[in-house]
C-alpha cells in the first residue's frame, strides 16, 4: 500500500509541474504588452511601468515562471488587481461557500442518482428502466444555467417559495442558508446525478450477474436482502470513487450556478475576476481548483485500493 | 485520404455476400430509434441554420421599440426581446453559432489530440511520457473552469470561445486515441504491416488510425453536444459570441434579467441548446452500440 501511495505521489510530480506551466502560460496569451492590458484604462506610463516590474514583466519568461512558482509554494499567488487584497486571502474566504453548495449537491447526487440507478438495475427492461434512463438523458443534456434561470422562475416568481438570489451563511442562519442554497444545488446535482445513475445501473447490472448473488438467491434470501446487501455494497465501491471525480464537473458548474443564484463563491470570484481583468485572481482559481481536482483524484484511488482487498494485496 | 482508405478497407457492400462492419454498423444504427430521432432532428437543426434568413421574415439583430417583450402571438411564435426583436428569428439564427462553435471547437480537439495520441501511444517512450503527463495536467483543470480562463485571457469572441473550448476538449482525444493505438498496434494485422517493411508514419495513418475511427467518432460526438454546452454558458457569461449577434448562451443571459416580465425570453433558447445536446446524446448512445463489436 506504502509503495502504491509513494508512486502515486511521485506521479503528481510532473502533474503538478505541467499544471503550473499551464496556468503560467495563461498570461502569455494576452494579446500585446501584458503590463498595459492589466493597467486596464490606467494609462499612466507610471502605473504601467510599477505593474511591470511588481509582476517581473521586464524579465525572461523562464525568471518570471520561478519567481511565480517561488510565489505560489510559499503560498503567494499575487495580489488582485481591483480589491487590493492578496489572492490567498480572497480564495480562502469564498472557497466554505462554495464547499457547502458543493457538499449539498453531493448528497442530492448521490440520493437521486444512486437510488435511480439501483432501481433501474433491479428492474431492467421495466418502465422504471426506462424512465431512470430518461432522467439520465435529461440531467446530461440540461444546461444547468438554463435549468437554474427555470427553478428560479418556477420556485421564486410563480411560487415564491425560494429566494431568487443572495446567500446566508450557515454559522448566521441555518433554514435561510439551507433555503437560498437548496436551488443551486439541485442545479449543481442534476448533471451528476445523472452520471451516478449511470454508473450505479451499470456496475449494479454486473453484481446482480455474478456468482455471490446467485449463491445468495440459491439460499433462499429475500431479494430486498440480496440486493441491498449482498449486490449495492459491491456495486457501490466503484461508483462512489468515480463519483469522487466528477467533483471536476461540479467546481465548473459553480462557475455557472453561483452567477445565476448571485452566490458570493469561487465561481463567481472567477467570472468577476474576468470582467474585471484581474488576472492574478484568474490564475489564483485555476490553480486552487486544478490543486484540489487532483487531491480528489489521489484520494479516490486510494479509497479505491483500500476498500478493494484484492487491489491492496 | 484517410476517409478513402477506410472506404477501400471498409467496402459497403462486400462481394463475397459477406456484411462489411460499415455496412453492419450502419444497419446497427438504423434499427436503434433514439440515434434516428436524434439525426433527425440535427439534420433539421442544420437546414434551419443554413436555411434562416429564408425561414423567418425577421431581422435578427434589428430593434424595434414598438414590440418590446410582446407575449407569444400569431405574429411572433416565441414571442419578442426587451429590444423587440423576433425571439424565434434569434433562435434560428443562433443555431449558426452553437452548431458551429460545437463542430469547429472539436475539429480543433481533433486535430491537435489525434497526431498527439498517435505519437504517443505509437511511439512510446520519452515523448509518450511527456505528452502523457501534459494531458493529466490539462485534465486536471476542469473543463469549463479552463475554457472561460483561455477565453479570458486570448478575449471575448466567438472565434476565441471555439479555439478555447477545442484546446480545453483535446486532452480527452490524446488519452482516446493513445489508448485505442496500445491496444491495436498489438494486433497482428499491424505486426505483418511491419514486418513487410512499411514504414512507421504509414503504418499508423493506413494500419492503426482507421481502426480506432470509430471510438474517435463517437467521442467526437458526444463531446460536440459538451462543446455546445460550453459555448452556451461562455455566451452567457459574455465571453462568446459577442451583442447584438445572436446566440443562445447571450439570449438566456438577456432573458435572466426580465424572468418576471417575459420569461418566454429563457424558455425557447435553453430548450433549443438542450433539444440539440439531447440530440447528440442520443446519436452519440447510438453510434457507440453500433460500432461496439462485442454487440452482434
Amino acid at each position: 500500500m506504502l509503495t502504491f501511495l509513494g508512486n502515486r505521489l511521485l506521479q503528481l510530480i510532473p502533474t503538478l509541474f505541467f499544471v503550473s506551466v499551464i496556468i503560467f502560460s495563461l498570461q502569455q496569451l494576452l494579446p500585446g504588452d501584458p503590463a498595459t492590458i492589466m493597467a486596464g484604462e490606467e494609462r499612466d506610463p507610471a502605473v504601467i511601468e510599477q505593474i511591470r516590474r511588481q509582476y517581473r514583466l521586464d524579465q525572461p519568461i523562464p525568471i518570471q515562471y520561478f519567481y511565480w512558482v517561488k510565489g505560489v509554494l510559499t503560498g503567494d499567488l499575487g495580489e488582485s488587481m481591483r480589491i487590493k487584497k492578496p489572492v490567498r486571502e480572497l480564495i480562502l474566504e469564498k472557497l466554505p461557500v462554495t464547499m457547502q453548495l458543493a457538499a449539498m449537491a453531493i448528497v442530492i447526487a448521490l440520493t437521486i442518482g444512486v437510488s435511480a440507478g439501483i432501481v433501474s438495475a433491479v428492474k431492467k427492461g421495466t418502465l422504471w428502466d426506462y424512465a431512470a434512463n430518461v432522467f439520465a438523458l435529461w440531467g446530461l443534456s440540461t444546461p444547468n444555467f438554463w435549468l437554474g434561470i427555470m427553478m428560479i422562475f418556477l420556485f421564486s416568481v410563480e411560487l415564491g417559495w425560494l429566494p431568487a438570489s443572495g446567500y446566508v451563511p450557515l454559522t448566521e442562519d441555518w433554514r435561510q442558508s439551507l433555503a437560498s442554497t437548496i436551488m443551486p444545488a439541485f442545479v449543481l446535482g442534476n448533471a451528476i446525478a445523472a452520471v451516478l445513475m449511470r454508473h450505479t445501473r451499470s456496475a449494479m447490472l454486473q453484481a446482480l450477474g455474478s456468482d455471490y448473488v446467485r449463491t445468495a438467491r440459491a439460499k433462499g434470501l429475500f431479494e430486498r436482502s440480496v440486493v441491498l446487501k449482498h449486490a449495492m455494497r459491491n456495486a457501490l465501491t466503484p461508483v462512489i470513487t468515480l463519483g469522487a471525480l466528477e467533483l471536476g464537473t461540479l467546481l465548473s458548474g459553480a462557475v455557472l450556478t453561483e452567477q445565476i443564484f448571485t452566490i458570493p463563491g469561487f465561481g463567481k470570484l472567477i467570472v468577476d475576476a474576468v470582467f474585471n481583468r484581474d488576472y492574478a485572481v484568474v490564475q489564483g482559481v485555476v490553480l486552487v481548483t486544478a490543486t484540489i481536482y487532483i487531491a480528489l483524484n489521489l484520494i479516490a484511488d486510494v479509497a479505491y485500493v483500500l476498500v478493494n482487498p484484492r487491489l491492496r494485496s | 485520404m484517410v476517409d478513402a482508405t477506410l472506404a477501400a478497407r471498409l467496402p459497403l457492400a462486400a462481394d463475397d455476400g459477406v456484411e462489411s462492419p460499415a455496412r453492419r454498423a450502419l444497419r446497427r444504427l438504423v434499427r436503434r430509434r433514439g440515434a434516428m430521432v436524434g439525426l433527425v432532428v440535427l439534420v433539421t437543426f442544420v437546414l434551419l441554420a443554413l436555411a434562416a434568413p429564408w425561414v423567418t421574415p425577421y431581422d435578427p439583430i434589428a430593434q424595434s421599440w414598438l414590440t418590446v417583450r410582446k407575449a407569444p402571438s400569431a405574429l411572433h411564435w416565441f414571442g419578442t426581446d426587451e429590444v423587440g426583436r423576433d425571439v424565434l428569428t434569434r433562435v434560428v439564427f443562433g443555431a449558426r453559432a452553437s452548431l458551429m462553435a460545437g463542430v469547429i471547437s472539436i475539429a480543433i480537439a481533433l486535430t491537435v489530440g489525434v497526431p498527439l495520441g498517435l505519437v504517443a501511444g505509437y511511439l512510446g517512450g520519452f515523448l509518450d511520457a511527456l505528452i502523457s503527463r501534459l494531458t493529466d495536467a490539462m485534465l486536471a483543470c476542469p473543463f469549463l473552469i479552463l475554457a472561460i480562463a483561455l477565453a479570458a485571457f486570448l478575449g471575448p469572441s466567438l472565434g476565441n470561445a471555439m479555439i478555447a473550448i477545442g484546446i480545453t476538449a483535446t486532452p480527452i482525444f490524446v488519452r482516446l486515441t493513445r489508448g485505442q493505438v496500445m491496444a491495436v498496434k498489438v494486433e497482428d494485422y499491424v505486426e505483418a504491416a511491419r514486418a513487410v517493411g512499411n514504414p512507421r508514419w504509414r503504418i499508423a495513418l493506413v494500419h492503426i488510425l482507421p481502426n480506432i475511427l470509430p471510438a474517435l467518432l463517437v467521442q467526437a460526438t458526444l463531446s460536440i453536444a459538451a462543446a455546445i454546452i460550453a459555448e452556451a454558458a461562455l455566451s452567457f457569461l459574455g465571453l462568446g459570441q459577442q451583442p447584438p449577434a445572436p446566440s443562445w448562451g447571450s439570449m438566456l443571459n438577456a432573458a435572466q434579467r426580465f424572468l418576471v416580465n417575459a420569461p418566454w425570453m429563457a424558455v425557447w433558447p435553453g430548450l433549443a441548446i438542450f433539444v440539440t445536446v439531447l440530440s447528440f446524446n442520443l446519436l452519440g448512445d447510438g453510434l457507440r452500440d453500433a460500432l461496439d463489436p462485442r454487440e452482434r
